[in-house]
């Protein structure tokens, strides 16, 4: 049977995954988990990311994964088989063609896909939600998210920071992914050091490689530091 | 029975398709039909929705109309909607879209018929439509423009139609969902038994197989 749940998200049927009581102490008693969204055009790095940032922080943080990405089992089937996260962490919202209609104008199936995740697996820390591959202008409702990162690749052209766009003008942090790749495509790193500089005034960017830092260290960090303060706050 | 129409403007809040209620995931079985082939043209969508509109549209509109009209318990209506429902992956779908409903009316007009088990989207628009000081039968008009507009959308995003021909199309129908509203009144004083109960056997086995396929734009 495919419909077992009763949200609007569709259940990955990878069976014996379950990872059974989580050894995590609580971090936020009483408090639903901290909502990280995930933004940026197809390809750039995004379920990539999501499975980086399990990798670094699964050991630390209880953490799930909501994806919009039409590919659902795939992406599924991606952090599974890189083992950083069982499929009961992992839910899937269908998007009607439209991916950001649902992060963004109606962000039901994700606020369910959201709070079925933390009514199955109990209180946890931090639930990525990473949104289907779209363009420059999709970015996520604050009703769904309390700090958005924002993915974009060095492969895209250096030009990418100084066309702007919401995503890139407003997101917490800004991510540009494969610098490995600069020198094949000619992007100019400094130069969208400069343009992210001119359009994001004070708000952070991130340059990285996930093919040379498995890991995402340094967003590891950022989003470590969001749940920290936000615990401090509580 | 005729009740005081509340507000038009709050009819068209309701009714909008911007509406943040779960609708713009859901082809109501277009996306199924479209894969099969069945549907390619603006006028096999004209057909789609005639049929949707006097099967699931007249259905949909009985129990909007009843559940805003209280003429039932609530949970007895959905119990009479979930049976006529016989695809699983549609029953899921409509509770989901129930549930969403249920979400953005607690939002915009705070009731407390509103704090309960989630039900199926038509009934459900009929308790919102209650909550907004709507009348029954502008429920019942809602819920027919609902199982059209929603397929209505999702033709354009998946065929690349033309939007005024799809609009086109819409137009021409309006009146149709005044009638099946109308309709659906006159089942107003009748027993769960004898509110209808159309329905089309191919969107339920269409609706099955798509629950299965690997990618799908829709949720249903
Ligand atoms: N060279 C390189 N490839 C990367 C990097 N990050 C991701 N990729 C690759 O880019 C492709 C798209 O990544 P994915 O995470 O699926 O993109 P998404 O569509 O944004 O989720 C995949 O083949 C990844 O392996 C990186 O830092 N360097
Ligand atoms: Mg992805």
């Amino acid at each position: 049977m495919p419909h077992k749940d009763t949200d609007g998200t569709v259940p990955h049927g990878h069976g014996p995954m379950d990872p059974g009581p989580d050894p995590h102490a609580p971090l936020t008693e009483n408090r639903r988990a901290l909502r990280i969204g995930i933004g940026g055009p197809v390809g750039s790095g995004k379920t990539a990311l999501v499975a980086a940032l399990c990798r670094s922080l699964a050991a630390e943080l209880r953490l799930a994964v909501v994806t919009n990405d039409i590919y659902t089992t795939e992406d599924a089937d991606f952090l599974l088989r890189n083992g950083v996260l069982p499929a009961s962490h992992v839910r899937a919202v269908e998007t009607g063609c439209c991916p950001h209609t649902a992060i963004r104008d109606d962000i039901s199936a994700n606020l369910d896909a959201v709070e079925d995740l933390e009514a199955q697996l109990g209180p946890l820390d931090l639930i990525l939600v990473e949104s289907g591959g779209d363009n420059l202008t999709a970015t996520f409702s604050k009703g769904l998210i309390d700090a958005q990162i924002f993915v974009v690749d060095v492969a895209g052209g250096d030009k990418v920071p100084r066309k702007g766009g919401p995503g890139v003008t407003t997101a917490d942090l800004l991510v540009i992914n494969k610098t490995d790749l600069a020198p094949l495509v000619g992007a100019d790193l400094s130069v969208m050091d400069r343009d992210a500089r001119a359009r994001r005034g004070d708000l952070p960017t991130i340059f990285q490689s996930i093919a040379e830092d498995k890991g995402a260290s340094q967003v590891a960090a950022w989003v470590r530091a969001q749940v920290t303060s936000r615990v401090a706050v509580a | 029975m005729t009740t005081a129409a509340g507000s038009l403007a709050t009819l068209l809040v309701l009714a909008d398709g911007r509406l943040p209620a779960g609708g713009h995931a859901h082809s109501s079985g277009l996306e199924a039909q479209v894969s099969a082939g069945r549907i390619r043209h603006l006028a096999d969508v004209d057909a789609f929705l005639r049929g949707r509109l006097a099967t699931g549209g007249l259905v949909a509109s009985a129990f909007a109309g009843a559940g805003c009209a209280r003429t039932h318990a609530i949970e007895d209506l959905d119990f009479a909607f979930e049976v006529r429902t016989p695809s699983p992956a549609l029953r899921h779908a409509s509770r989901a879209q129930g549930k969403a409903l249920f979400r953005a009316g607690r939002a915009m007009w705070p009731a407390p018929a509103l704090h309960r088990p989630d039900v199926h989207q038509p009934v459900a628009l009929g308790v919102v439509a209650a909550a907004a000081g709507l009348a029954p039968e502008q429920a019942a008009v809602a819920a027919a423009w609902h199982t059209i507009s929603g397929p209505a959308s999702a033709a354009v995003r998946l065929l690349g139609l033309d939007p005024y021909g799809v609009h086109a199309l819409l137009a021409r129908l309006a009146p149709d969902c005044d009638t099946i509203a109308t309709k659906a009144m006159t089942y107003l004083e009748k027993s769960l038994d004898d509110l209808p109960a159309d329905g089309a056997p191919l969107l339920d086995i269409g609706a099955e197989h798509h629950a299965t396929w690997e990618v799908r734009l829709f949720a249903s």
